[in-house]
């Protein structure tokens, strides 16, 4: 049976029509010749939702393919809603990271929220209970007109959502840039535990078995919200509205509660959320995954509003709604589960071996499309460019940049502390909770790593799981491909600095317009060096998502590869944390062989915040010398012999000094002497930029074992001071002379670092 | 024989797993056990302490715990606490028994206008209840608050403190209840009142957030609550501290 060309109420679809779609002369011609007929009204919705960027990863695709997915945790790596990794004691961890940046700058409170509510969803319908969430925003600059809004309602929305939902929110990170003037980046993490032989997956298969539809009822929010998420921005953009969705946490909630008590029977076959282009993706790939079809008849859809088309319900991103396959027979007590927790559920369809995603409606055929035609959507492989702004950036010298006098020093550093992007986020994340679930280990603001407990059932000690997730996309946009392998060292160094074992990685890849050929470029050698950086570390990828299209009126944003990495601490009181605990401990730097503390000028805080210059080439991560720096540190923190950790990252060696000193709920001075080497500028000691660098503290009785366990890692400690007075001190000495000196009240640095973010935003 | 806590699970309550992990585990080696009481229920079922937990139930639509209130179950815990039954509601649960008619006053938007997730201190005062009587009058305690409506209003202060009502109010560190330590804008500081028999108790703060040191930077004020309501349902005095 073919479907009717056109319902007497559809309009006759012709390639004008699928332009405004989103499709493409060529891509419309493929469709036809694939179907061998022009496709209905509702089709068209359907392919052009499957066939965008969003969905399809048409222009991605090609290169995500070099980066290392396998490893001997991995139970499962990208293609399904979330990666599963084993840490042991028949358990898993199911995360996910995704962005919802288009809906989040034109409705920044529902763009968030759902944005929250999706990555849950991803995580709980593979049958894991979302124990921590971790958020990455960027924003365009702090003065910007619009930031205060757009800042003000994301953090409402995140919060909104994840507070009711009642997961804490313990990671993740908040930075400021120009570039994201005209587009937000609004990235959402979560992770999930689950019994690591019960992982449900997105599959529709069992010729005969019932297809489900539980949740909320469907409306017309959100209809083209994946095709809005594929094309740039312009003035216009405010008219799509009407495509941003509308989240219920409460609705979430309930179906989280009642898709894991029906995941502890056996009767559910696959489920799937319906998130980006709801009812038509979650079919396709169901029965994509499977080989299988299914025959769904849309009349039987709980809906929200009268008189919805087909082409609405298929498209319909209304939230809180899952799609699942059950056993046949077995209907009645999935349905006795979602009753008990109030949730709308109806047998809407069936599973066939067709091999194709039918829609019915009113007796007439609607749609009859072939699912793998939709679900392997299309590939290209786009020109690639290298930008000519590199030319320029690449030429940077550190001789154009006047060397700051000592008595200048404390000032600077205030400065640093007191922009938007090195001040505390507290604002932030107190309006998040971060201890509900009642198993905070290590909360935001005390590491650049949230940690969460686990408990195993028969085991004493507890054992945590820690998630990080950021990006530094100045390092990316001067270097793509190597600012990519820094974004993983990075969060490889927040992991090890609270105690943890890194597993595995999920990403978040923000880009630009990929039909743009410099943008293509900074993306594929973007991919090139996460590949690189995951298969050095042992970091696999298992999970992710790609943004593109990132730009407003021909402006694209920073490349921002955004990484989240997962580790695992096997005790979970062998932890640490950043800041400076007890007065008269040792302080010491651990750095790669040969002791080097300096950093460089290029790319760095101190570089934009000072002499507004985004430029150099960022000192590059050299696994061989760096992964030991890494390895000392998490051993000096598993074995507890240090009080504290933290990682050296924006702003540099002085600013984690101070961050260290002025973070904690009690701050704590610390008198330093900081090694110039003969011929080394001070700015690039004390403000410069470098992987693999960590501040540890220690007390006397421990300085021995320290010091074995860091020289058997084949690297260097640096011992540059002690706790200690109401100050930061710092001497700056070159061949034992006194070069600079620089004296702060921490009371100075305390207020201009808690109060930076809302100075600075108004 | 163990106290028996009966923690209520309405359906968007978040903070239950929480509570019975408290009194469930934490709190075994002390005597206690916990249980979960799905609204629909409408008996007890024999337990010796109601607890109502933290959440959002039914999203905190219409108003925070208004809805419910009107749950199944509320008839047997009003029944329960009409008949001397020791009571406590957390956070959601302060805003669902000030709906059920079981406290006074009522819970408003935090005067920040944003949630709220942080530690506070707390000095205790007024009578003594089944989950306070024991812990030092003055010694200030610390737990977190996470809320976005948790400004406690009522018509008049006065007669509540007069009666001795009023039980937990925000203080700082060395106790000192000022309005630099008040997180929600609180009239005079108030964070948790008992009713006119002092057995119904409701706080804004999370005890059951505060019971173990390895977690939210340490502390396990929280306790003190819980082995208040114990040492009350055994009869036995109490001496409680906590570890500090």
């Amino acid at each position: 049976m073919t479907p009717e060309p056109a319902r007497p109420r559809d309009p006759a679809v012709t390639a004008q029509l699928a332009a405004e779609h989103g499709l493409s002369a060529d891509e419309f011609r493929r469709l036809c010749d694939a179907l061998g007929r022009t496709p209905t009204w509702t089709e068209l919705g359907m392919v052009s939702v499957m066939w965008s960027e969003h969905c399809s990863y048409k222009s991605s695709r090609v290169h995500l393919g070099q980066l290392p997915t396998t490893g001997p945790r991995v139970i499962q790596g990208p293609g399904e809603n979330a990666g599963v990794v084993d840490i042991g004691d028949g358990q898993a961890v199911v995360f996910k990271m995704e962005s919802h940046n288009h809906p989040s700058f034109i409705e920044p409170y529902q763009g968030a929220a759902t944005g929250v509510g999706g990555i849950c969803r991803d995580v709980f319908t593979m049958g894991a209970r979302p124990i921590a969430l971790a958020d990455c925003l960027r924003f365009g600059r702090a003065d910007h007109p619009r930031t205060a809004y757009l800042l003000g309602g994301v953090v409402a929305g995140i919060g909104g959502y994840g507070n009711s939902f009642g997961v804490p929110n313990v990671a993740g990170d908040v930075r400021f840039d120009p570039s994201y003037d005209g587009n937000i980046l609004v990235n959402a993490f979560c992770l999930g535990i689950a019994p690591s032989d019960r992982i449900f997956l997105g599959t529709a298969s069992g010729v005969g078995n019932p297809v489900l539809y539980v949740g909320a009822r469907t409306g017309r929010d959100g209809i083209h919200g994946a095709t809005m998420a594929s094309a740039e921005f312009d003035a216009d953009s405010e008219a799509k509205r009407p495509a941003v969705q509308v989240g219920d946490p409460f609705m979430e909630k309930l179906l989280l509660e009642a898709c894991l008590e029906l995941m502890t029977g056996d009767a559910l076959v696959g489920i799937q959320d319906m998130g980006a282009a709801g009812l038509t993706s979650s079919s396709v790939e169901m029965a994509a995954r499977a080989g299988s079809g299914v025959d769904i008849d849309l009349d039987r859809v709980p809906m929200r509003e009268t008189a919805m088309t087909a082409y609405e319900l298929c498209l319909s991103e209304s939230q809180e709604r899952m799609l699942m396959v059950v056993q046949r027979g077995r209907e009645a007590e999935a349905l006795a589960v979602f009753e008990k927790w109030d949730l709308d559920a109806a047998v809407i369809g069936v599973v066939t071996d067709s091999g194709r995603v039918v829609m019915r409606m009113g007796g007439e055929l609607c749609a009859d499309l072939p699912a793998g035609l939709l679900a392997e959507g299309l590939k290209y492989d786009r020109p690639r460019r290298r930008p000519a702004y590199l030319d320029a950036t690449e030429g940077f010298r550190s001789s154009t940049v006047p060397i700051p006098r000592g008595e200048e020093l404390g000032e600077i550093l205030t400065s640093l502390l007191a922009s938007p992007n090195l001040a505390s986020k507290e604002w932030v994340w107190r309006q998040y909770d971060h201890n509900v679930r009642h198993a905070t280990v290590v909360r935001p603001g005390s590491a650049a790593a949230g940690v969460v407990r686990v408990l195993v059932p028969g085991r004493e000690r507890a054992k945590a799981v820690a998630i990080t997730a950021g990006c530094p996309q100045r390092m990316v946009y001067l270097a793509p491909y190597e600012g990519s392998r820094l974004a993983v060292a990075e969060a490889y160094a927040a992991l090890v600095a609270v105690g943890a074992s890194p597993l595995a990685v999920t990403d978040c890849l923000n880009f630009g317009s990929p039909e743009r050929p410099e943008i293509m470029w900074q993306f594929a050698e973007s991919v090139r060096g996460l590949a690189d950086a995951c298969r050095a570390l042992d970091t696999p990828v298992v999970s992710g998502n790609v943004s593109l299209y990132n730009e407003t009126e021909g402006q694209p944003i920073r490349p921002t590869p955004m990484i989240g990495m997962v580790g695992l601490l096997d005790d979970a009181e062998a932890h640490a944390t950043s800041c400076f605990r007890v007065v008269g401990d040792r302080v010491a730097v651990v750095v790669a062989a040969g002791g080097r503390l300096a950093g460089a000028l290029d790319g760095s805080e101190y570089l934009d915040r000072m002499h507004g210059r985004v430029e150099g080439v960022p000192a590059p991560f050299d696994p061989a010398r760096h992964r030991p720096v890494m390895e000392a540190v998490r051993r000096l923190v598993a074995a507890r012999l240090v009080r504290s950790a933290h990682p050296v990252a924006d702003g540099g060696l002085l600013v984690g000094l101070a961050e260290c000193a002025i973070g904690g709920s009690s701050p704590l001075g610390v008198d330093l002497r900081l090694p110039c080497g003969a011929g080394e500028r001070i700015d690039e000691l004390v403000f410069g930029e470098a992987p693999a660098r960590f501040i540890v503290s220690y007390g006397d009785e421990q300085a021995h074992d320290v010091e074995a366990m860091v020289r058997g890692q084949g690297v260097s400690l640096v011992p540059v001071g002690r706790v200690g007075g109401d100050r930061l001190r710092v001497a700056i000495e070159t061949s034992g002379r006194n070069a600079a000196a620089l004296e702060v009240s921490l009371d100075a640095l305390e207020r201009a670092w808690r109060g930076g973010l809302q100075a600075a935003i108004g | 024989m163990s106290v028996v806590f009966g923690v209520v699970r309405f359906p968007g309550s978040n903070c239950d797993d929480d509570a019975v992990r408290v009194v469930d585990q934490v709190l075994r080696p002390a005597g206690a056990s916990g249980r979960i009481i799905w609204h629909k229920e409408r008996a007890l079922g024999g337990v010796d302490v109601v607890l109502v937990p933290g959440g959002f139930t039914y999203g905190d639509y219409l108003r925070a715990g208004a809805l419910a209130a009107q749950s199944p179950v509320m008839d047997a815990v009003v029944e329960f606490a009409r008949a001397g039954g020791p009571v406590i509601g957390i956070c959601n649960g302060f805003q669902i028994l000030c709906e059920a008619g079981l406290l006074d006053g009522a819970l408003a938007r935090n005067a920040s206008l944003h949630f709220e997730c942080r530690d506070v201190h707390l000095v205790v005062e007024g009578r003594p209840t089944p989950f306070t009587h024991a812990i030092p009058a003055g010694r200030a305690i610390r737990m977190s608050i996470a809320h976005a409506q948790g400004r406690y209003v009522h018509p008049d202060v006065d007669r509540l403190e007069g009666e001795g009502r009023v039980v937990f109010r925000y203080a700082t560190a060395d106790g000192a209840v000022i309005e630099a330590a008040n997180p929600n804008g609180s009239q005079r500081n108030i964070a948790g009142v008992c009713n006119a028999e002092g057995n119904v108790l409701g706080l804004m703060p999370h005890p059951e957030r505060a019971c173990e040191d390895l977690l939210g930077e340490g502390g396990e004020d929280g306790l003190m609550l819980f082995e208040c309501a114990l040492a009350w349902k055994a009869g036995v005095p109490a001496r409680v501290g906590g570890k500090r």
